[in-house]
């Protein structure tokens, strides 16, 4: 076997390890595994209606595991995900009601706003790293409540005492009838371009500019930045930021395509928390980002279906989701496994 | 003849490259037997086939003369060989005795006995004249003790021969001359050894007889007391090497550097560099001499902008650099090959090529608008590999999986091709075989010839000895005098380097009665 079909047949093999010990699982507790897949599968491709969900659900993950993984690839570690994300749907829903302009105009402010907040909710634990050597995990955590309850009572402060903002002005909608009736009247909107656009500019950021070198360099090594001119501390809080604005735009995911509005937030969306794995997953690659983000969202929105359609009960399916993501991160021990056998097999 | 190690015709290879090819050593009971050979000829490859971490492809392996499998590290400690790695694998903040016991811990009733196996280190300290504190915490001593400790590690395991993997790389002169004695001890108590080294000094000291090897090819084994250094790095090189640096007379016209009273702390805020004066010209190379830890650090870090200053002033061809960003210091001329490679030379985990362009990535052509142009990069990288014989498989390898001495060339061939007006060498040669050493004084004497300054710290004597054209002497953060190295001697070095200011042949001797009382 060569490295690539070795490569090729790891998350194969991954996904079905993990769909047989979730099959267990389900006959343990006395319920149909076959049942629960065929739900499952219906679930993510049953219909152009499911698919259409399942993309709308794939977008924020793809942001949020950008966000994770440029942080991780340029040496910080960017727990805060969740706040910037909260902070960016907010700031989205706001300027997309606040202001009546043309759409070419409003969009992208819109946009802009969502990233910008994000950036900054990402620049405090940067600065205070770059010049207090604050640790960026405790920090963004943190940060992460301080989000939830700002949030919560900007909301109640925007609408008056509601606990729901008013609805953004279409102008400033990710919403697509076209998209809409191409998937069976699903909420699919244009909001999986943007995610597709940012993976790009992710791609260009770290291995095309200056930026993204000197970036990667003090992720590396400060000490030989500092020796090679860069301005080590710019780059550190520079990091933060633009992590921080691609957890900016995930929030205007939700904000000005899925829900078209912010509810006060009981706790965390777990999206920014999913991210981490997401970026993990994709080995903190742009494109693997979009895979991992592929699975945690088909899977997320797919298991759906399975408490309706096959009468599993939400907690089983939890449990069923977690391990099949559980046997693809730890792709590393079939890789061994593989290994193993093709020594053997040439020692024969 | 008794041969306690016998490794017969043995060839490693890895797909189609050839690590060893096809070598013999034999290792007699109770000699020291120096293996040589140049950065990446193999040395290491060959240690790690007898310790069981490589499997060869042909030879057999023989120990008291009965042919073994060594299939891993384990089957090579039970039979009594123990390893002496070149970067220590101890844990910082355990003990001593916590360290040696590691992964074997003696235990009593379930719990693990420190108390037993303390007083066996102790004993085992005693035995070889090791004087280690069973109970001190690895981070809190020395780089030589903590070398003794890995000696003990192997010692405590029941380790009868002994592999050094260039044990001397990372000591001072002083913790050298203790090692050698330890290893003469251990011989005496009926240990053998394999020393891996490129330093020939240290093999006509210590060894009884030498194996070299060449671009993993066997050339033959000789004894020590039947040879002499140059023939051995002649059979080391593959062609004749000169020892003496060849080098007409320097002439120096204006000042490059200039440093006025500076004063420079450590992390600290301890005093360092202490109102030092000192002044370069164009055209000449000046050494700086003295005792690791008087204020060289400080001094360099100073001048490249890497460490604040806390007075005086520094000027590069008259323009005032002090407090200036490290950015716009090399912008005003400064070239600088730094005392740690890997702190501040390399980004180990970029490639040759990124590495290559570290100083320059930020200006044309290597950057346009924002925009790398990996093409111009990749191409200066492999001018730079190819001109200083970097030995890379490309330069888009990791610089992490180069050897420290192809580092090494890569940073200066990265430094010295900028051209600067000033290039500062600290330590350049450090871990570097004797073939590479002569490259690298060239190049340095190549800059000065081209009207460059050039300024070389320098720990090993011989080296500011043979390429400066004038010697400054650095102690206690100052420059207690400036020699010049034709009129003066190792031994008047040495007492400056340790202090005394005075010169002249009356001083010297009072300065040797000084030491004697």
């Amino acid at each position: 076997m060569s490295n690539r079909v070795v490569s090729l047949l790891v998350p194969v093999i991954s996904i079905i390890l993990g769909l047989l010990v979730g099959a267990i699982v389900m006959l343990f507790s006395g319920y149909d595994p076959v049942n629960g897949y065929i739900a499952l599968w219906n679930g993510i491709f049953g219909d152009s209606y499911a698919i259409g969900e399942t993309i709308r659900q794939i977008s924020p993950y793809i942001l949020a595991g950008l966000a994770v993984a440029f942080a991780f690839r340029t040496g910080l570690f960017n727990i805060g995900v969740e706040g910037q994300l909260m902070v960016g749907w907010f700031a989205a829903v706001y300027v997309g009601a606040a202001f009546e302009l043309p759409m070419i105009i409003h969009l992208p402010i819109t946009l802009l706003a969502a990233a910008l907040a994000g950036a900054i909710w990402g620049l405090v634990p940067g600065i205070l790293k770059a010049t207090l050597r604050v640790h960026e995990v405790i920090v963004t955590i943190m940060m992460n409540y301080v989000a939830l309850h700002v949030v919560n009572a900007l909301i109640k402060t925007v609408s008056g005492g509601s606990y729901k903002t008013e609805k953004i002005q279409p102008t400033a909608s990710l919403r697509s009838d076209f998209l809409s009736n191409l998937t069976d009247y699903s909420t699919l909107h244009y909001g999986i371009f943007v995610a597709l656009a940012m993976v790009i500019v992710m791609w260009f950021i770290l291995e095309k500019t200056k930026t993204g070198f000197e970036l990667k360099s003090v992720g590396f090594n400060e000490n030989a930045s500092q020796y090679a001119g860069m301005n080590v501390k710019k780059n550190i809080v520079l990091s933060m930021v633009i992590s921080g604005a691609f957890a900016g735009l995930a929030g205007a995911m939700e904000g000005l395509g899925t829900f078209g509005s912010m509810t006060s937030q009981g706790g965390f969306t777990g999206i920014g928390f999913d991210g981490i794995a997401v970026a993990l997953l994709g080995a903190n690659t742009p494109l693997g980002v979009i895979f991992g983000a592929s699975l945690f969202g088909s899977l997320k929105y797919g298991a759906n279906n399975m408490p309706n359609a096959a009468n599993i009960p939400l907690e089983i399916v939890s449990i069923v989701v977690a391990l099949i993501i559980f046997f693809v991160a730890s792709g590393y021990i079939i890789r061994v496994g593989l290994q193993r056998l093709n020594k053997k097999k040439e020692a024969k | 003849m008794e041969y306690v190690i016998e490794m017969l015709n043995i060839t490693k290879k890895f797909g189609e490259f050839r690590a060893n090819d096809n070598i013999t050593l034999q290792l007699k009971k109770g000699e020291i037997h120096a293996l040589l050979g140049e950065n990446g000829a193999g040395k290491t490859t060959l240690m790690n086939v007898l310790f069981g971490l490589y499997q060869p492809e042909e030879g057999e392996i023989r120990v008291n003369g009965k042919k073994v499998n060594i299939s891993n590290p384990n089957v090579a400690n039970d039979l009594g060989i123990g390893m002496v790695h070149q970067h220590f694998m101890l844990v910082e903040n355990l003990t001593i005795t916590e360290n040696i016991i590691l992964g074997s811990e003696p235990k009593k009733m379930g719990v693990v006995n420190i108390k037993d196996a303390a007083k066996k280190v102790a004993e085992i300290s005693k035995l070889y004249g090791l004087n280690v504190d069973p109970y001190a915490k690895i981070e809190d001593i020395s780089v030589g003790m903590q070398q003794r400790v890995e000696i003990l590690k192997t010692l405590y395991r029941g380790a009868n021969i002994l592999i050094f993997d260039e044990p001397t790389a990372s000591l001072t002169p002083q913790e050298i001359q203790e090692l050698i004695a330890i290893m003469k001890k251990l011989i005496t108590e009926g240990k053998s050894i394999i020393l891996i080294t490129h330093k020939l000094q240290e093999i006509m000291d210590v060894s009884d007889r030498v194996t070299v090897i060449r671009k993993g090819q066997g050339i033959g084994t000789v004894v020590t007391s039947e040879t002499n250094p140059e023939e051995l790095a002649t059979l080391m090189v593959g062609r004749q090497v000169t020892f003496k640096t060849e080098k007409g007379p320097a002439n120096p016209t204006d000042e490059v550097l200039s440093v006025q009273d500076l004063v420079v702390t450590d992390n600290r805020g301890i005093e360092r560099v202490k109102g030092l004066n000192l002044s370069i010209r164009r055209g000449e190379i000046v050494g700086l001499a003295g005792i690791d830890g008087n204020g060289q650090t400080e001094l360099i870090e100073a001048i490249a902008g890497l460490r604040k200053v806390k007075g005086g002033k520094i000027t590069i061809n008259s323009k005032d650099i002090t407090g200036k960003s490290p950015r716009e210091i090399t912008q005003s001329g400064l070239g600088h090959i730094p005392q740690d490679r890997h702190k501040h030379g390399l980004v180990l985990n970029f490639s040759v090529g990124y590495n290559a362009a570290l100083q320059e990535y930020y200006h044309e052509p290597y950057s346009k608008n924002g925009i790398m142009n990996y093409k111009v990069i990749s191409e200066k990288a492999n001018k730079i590999i190819e001109e200083y014989d970097v030995r890379t498989q490309g330069e888009w390898e990791l610089s992490r999986a180069l050897s420290g001495g192809n580092q090494q060339k890569l940073i200066i061939g990265r430094e010295v091709s900028r051209d600067p007006d000033l290039l500062i060498a600290a330590l350049p040669t450090r871990g570097l075989d004797v073939g590479a050493i002569e490259f690298i004084h060239k190049r340095l004497i190549e800059q000065r010839d081209n009207g460059k300054a050039v300024f070389l710290i320098s720990f090993e004597l011989d080296e500011v000895m043979n390429v400066s054209d004038r010697i400054a002497v650095i102690h206690d953060g100052q420059i207690v005098d400036t020699v010049i190295p034709s009129e003066t001697n190792e031994q008047e070095l040495g007492l400056l380097m340790a202090g005394h200011a005075i010169k002249g042949k009356d001083a010297l001797k009072e300065g040797v009665d000084r030491d004697v009382k």
